[in-house]
């Protein structure tokens, strides 16, 4: 099924289930510790060996050579396959940095080898005994030292990062109010709770890897790339996947010398990658510094817009494009966007939540917030004034779909009593505590990706769903069940959905807030194929006819669906030209109010609130989820989280969970969240957009800018933290 | 190298001292047979412990931690290893009714102890409401640290009512309640990426008033 023309009215605008708050059908499983994650699955193979990973312990150069005798004569060692004994493993085009690559260390913690034991305890302990020489290299390893090589960088569609309209110049060089301002975001990590995983098994040349991953499709391909074998031989299983982030978008290490261990073993492997070894060996969001100029009439309305962003990966391409979202959010009539790419010797960069944006609301929120301040406009109306309409600010040619930013900020700044905000900073002060309110804005698009499904109804009128989309925690088994039970017009209890097996019909998968529109979109148009499957059986038009209760019924006349017997159909939903037209956004308007130990200077957000604008909400329940889990991930972002790169030897010094701070539960506040009630008939016949993503840009600027709000003391290299404003607190009267 | 030799030399040391510790309340302990390369002795010794309210015989290596034990020996896989460093808690269980980071301790320390993992707690089938809180309040998403998370808010509402004080008790002598920055403070060790702290917050306040 295409997508080819905007959404007119359908069976979703009289829904029944989509659109409800739904507890996730996979709740049960999880809570009770039942639902299987990669390395749990016991039942799936006979006879699992452990391996364990080595790391390599240069960020560069190559290796001498690696003493493998005494490991391999340890206890309980099936196999050793090592760097010096094995060819590099091919790439993919979803990976920069070797996964395996022979000799030559491109990253620190780079995989050398897995040793394969019959334990895990043995593997662990082999692994210790091998001796590795290196002859390391020089690398650069410091993003302000390689900023000045930067080359502009290229956009997710191979489009350059580097776009102008009117004179940017001339306008801000006349500008009655301007703010030209350098911020710095540091490198983060996932840091998602379930390590990479992976059973790997081989079956003469086919293999089956039981893995954590997002994007099954491109997993299974990107194995057969990587390994040099057959995609038609590679399944990939990932039912459960315990966060991911964008750090499960691709293959990674484990999957690969799980295969390879196995292989040499001639047995089932099974790696859980160690806690310490993830954040150098896989991806991390690369740091960046943004500078923002703003230029504007007295009168607050913005002339002048340039937002330049420098941040460097690996491959020197494939930066952290912090500007995505500014050609979208403000108009202004001159513009400069720019995000430039340098090579740098640290792991490779990559896609993490929001990739792009999640900074770049750091920076331009930020500015627009100290913008708002000097021309002596409120934030929120300040953000009102320079709203968009009808074509995005940036790029006339393009026309909005659907946006709300305006209501998102007047109904949040309603329902957070933001009217009690002082606009002099460092002036509420209540007992030892400073107190401030931030808001800020927030875009993220809202893609959608071709997906298909199949959908299988039995003669007692069970159907089930089989796609090879996953939940990353975002609730797709239960939005995908939801959307089949009210296509088909049965109880939810009777849909089960399958997900994540390669075997299954190739799915959008789950990345960039994509899943949740495209998944369903897909369910959906295995659905429509279903229902017309039956109308042929029983003699009447499928598409006419409107289904409830396991019953069809047109033009008076009624059908059981189960006396069709048992059916099953595939579909796809595909998009057409149309939507190049448009850009489909979603928008937010967030806020948070912080309070300051105004003598120990310790920062503790007290409220946050998103006022959320992304069409139809499929499930409010873990859409919320989704945008309060944005909004902590946000709050560490500016208070905490910061890869420490050890700039001498080229890697990230705390790599660990104690090291790498994310925020807990005494961090974080309750939480409110709010969708307005609109539909985007571009996005889809759901008219529905992904959330994910969303709560994470904005909330981590708002609480800066309360932070700022509270104490007076502007920080723009981030994380937040009291060592770079302790000395600048207000005098203690 | 130096380093090698120092190396074996204070793994047999550990491994001696543990075992000589170990066996003073054992009957037996097994070695496997040393290797003729330049590996470390191992040992294994037999363990009786209840899990779940069943007794449970394993013969372990002294180096399987509580959390190997659960996970790959008893096949125990709801109990989940983050970060097998004590930093993250996805492994809590409850070990003679306190909870503890499965991760930190070796399962040989555990003879005769009673352990109650996530499984022991209910089934998909039959939840306990501290489960069925959390499926109500969606407090969680990916659910990879949520055996974790609810085994220690379990625990944490069984310290309130002890009145067992926290880092945040301002009134150490009068009753404790289950205040919203009480128990954000005692499950601080039970980190959550997904961020679904303010819905696990929701699902504990119900539990702690019913």
């Amino acid at each position: 099924m295409e997508f080819n023309a905007p959404a007119t009215e359908n069976l979703f605008d009289r829904a029944k289930l989509v659109g409800k708050s739904t507890p996730r059908i996979d709740g049960p499983l999880k809570v009770s510790g039942a639902a299987p994650y990669a390395a749990e699955r016991h039942d799936v193979v006979a006879g699992q060996a452990y391996g364990w990973i080595v790391g390599a312990a240069i960020a560069k150069g190559r290796i001498r050579s690696m003493e493998l005798g005494d490991a391999r004569r340890a206890p309980g060692v099936v196999a050793i396959v090592a760097a010096t004994e094995h060819e590099p493993v091919g790439t993919s085009p979803y990976n920069h940095a070797p996964l395996f690559g022979g000799r030559d260390i491109a990253h620190y913690h780079q995989a050398i080898a897995v040793v394969v034991a019959e334990t895990f305890e043995q593997a662990r302990a082999a692994a210790s005994l091998i001796r590795t020489q290196y002859d390391a290299a020089d690398g650069v390893h410091d993003l302000a030292r390689v900023k000045s090589a930067a080359k502009i960088g290229t956009g997710f569609s191979g489009e350059s990062m580097k776009d102008t309209l009117g004179d940017f110049d001339g306008a801000f060089g006349g500008a009655a109010v301007k703010i030209d301002a350098t911020y710095t975001t540091p490198d983060e990590a996932h840091a998602m709770m379930e390590p990479f995983a992976t059973i790997a098994a081989w079956e003469g040349d086919k293999l089956t890897v039981w893995t954590s991953n997002q994007m099954i499709n491109w997993g299974k391909r990107a194995l057969a790339s990587i390994l040099g074998i057959e995609a038609d031989n590679v399944r990939v299983d990932s039912p459960y996947v315990g966060g991911g982030f964008g750090g499960k978008l691709f293959i990674r290490a484990d999957a690969v010398m799980a295969a390879l261990g196995a292989k040499a073993a001639k047995r089932p492997v099974k790696i859980a990658m160690q806690r310490p070894l993830m954040f150098n060996n896989s991806t991390h969001r690369p740091a960046t510094i943004q500078r923002v100029r703003l230029g504007a009439g007295s009168d607050g309305r913005i002339t002048a817009i340039a937002h330049e962003c420098w941040s460097a990966n690996i491959t020197g391409e494939d930066g952290e494009h912090g500007t995505l979202q500014t050609p979208k959010l403000y108009t202004g009539a001159n513009r400069l966007t720019a995000s430039y790419v340098s090579q740098i010797d640290l792991p490779e960069g990559n896609a993490m939540r929001a990739p792009g944006e999640a900074p770049g609301h750091m920076a331009l929120e930020v500015a627009m917030d100290e913008l708002a301040e000097q021309a002596g406009i409120d934030p929120v109306e300040l953000r009102i004034l320079n709203d968009a309409h009808g074509v995005v600010p940036g790029d006339p040619e393009t026309k909005i779909s659907d946006r709300h930013l305006a209501r998102c900020l007047k109904e949040g700044a309603e329902r957070f009593g933001w009217s009690e905000r002082k606009a002099q900073p460092g002036q509420a002060r209540n007992g030892r505590w400073l107190t401030g309110m931030g808001v800020a804005a927030g875009y993220r698009a809202g893609p959608t990706a071709k997906s298909a499904a199949r959908v299988s109804l039995s003669a007692d009128g069970k159907l089930k769903v089989e796609t090879d989309m996953t939940d990353i925690g975002t609730g797709s088994y239960t939005i995908i069940a939801q959307t089949a039970a009210e296509t088909m017009g049965l109880p939810l209890d009777s849909v089960t959905v399958e997900l994540g097996d390669s075997n299954f019909p190739v799915s959008s998968g789950s990345g960039g807030q994509w899943g949740a529109a495209s998944s369903t979109a897909g369910v959906y148009a295995a659905c429509v194929n279903l229902r017309r499957m039956i109308g042929e059986k029983l003699g009447f038009d499928g598409d006419a006819a409107d289904f409830q209760g396991g019953l069809a019924t047109l033009d008076g006349q009624g059908w059981q669906i189960t006396e069709a017997g048992a059916l099953s159909a595939d579909g796809e939903m595909t998009y057409g030209d149309f939507k190049s037209d448009y850009d489909v956004g979603t928008y937010a308007a967030h806020f948070a109010e912080v309070r300051v130990d105004a003598f120990t200077g310790e920062v503790h957000i007290t409220r946050m609130l998103a006022v959320c604008d992304a069409g139809r909400i499929l499930n409010p329940l873990s859409a919320r989820s989704q945008v309060i889990g944005g909004m902590v991930m946000a709050a560490g972002a500016t208070l905490m989280e910061d890869l420490h790169v050890d700039k001498r030897f080229g890697f990230f010094a705390n790599h660990d969970l104690a090291g790498y701070e994310v925020p807990v539960h005494a961090d974080i506040p309750h939480q409110e969240c709010i969708f307005l009630d609109t539909l985007d008939p571009i996005v889809s016949p759901m008219k529905a957009k992904g959330v994910g993503e969303l709560g994470i840009c904005g909330p981590n600027a708002a609480v800066a800018n309360a932070v700022y709000n509270a104490t007076g003391v502007r920080v723009r290299e981030y994380p937040i933290t009291v060592d770079k404003y302790l000395d600048r607190l207000p005098a203690l009267a | 190298m130096a380093q090698d030799g120092f190396l074996k030399v204070s793994r047999r040391g550990v491994l001696a001292g543990g075992v000589a510790s170990a066996a003073a309340s054992r009957a037996s302990i097994a070695f496997a047979q040393e290797n003729s390369g330049a590996s470390a002795v191992e040992a294994t010794v037999p363990l009786k412990f209840t899990v779940n309210g069943e007794d449970r015989q394993l013969d372990l290596d002294t180096r399987t931690t509580l959390l190997d034990a659960l996970r790959e020996h008893l096949q125990l896989t709801g109990t989940k290893k983050g970060c097998d460093h004590g930093q993250c808690g996805a492994c809590t269980v409850i070990v003679n009714g306190e909870r503890i980071n499965s991760c930190l301790s070796l399962a040989v320390q555990h003879e005769g102890d009673e352990v109650t993992t996530i499984e022991g707690l209910g089934s998909a089938d039959r939840l306990h409401p501290m489960q069925a809180a959390f499926v109500k309040h969606d407090g969680y998403q990916c659910g990879y640290c949520t055996p974790g998370q609810i085994c220690s808010a379990v625990a944490v509402l069984d310290e309130i009512r002890k009145g067992i004080p926290s880092h945040v008790t301002e009134d150490l002598d009068g009753a404790m309640q289950p205040s919203n920055v009480e128990m954000r403070e005692r499950m601080s060790g039970n980190i959550c990426r997904c961020g679904a702290y303010s819905n696990i917050a929701e699902a504990m306040a119900e539990v702690a008033g019913a």
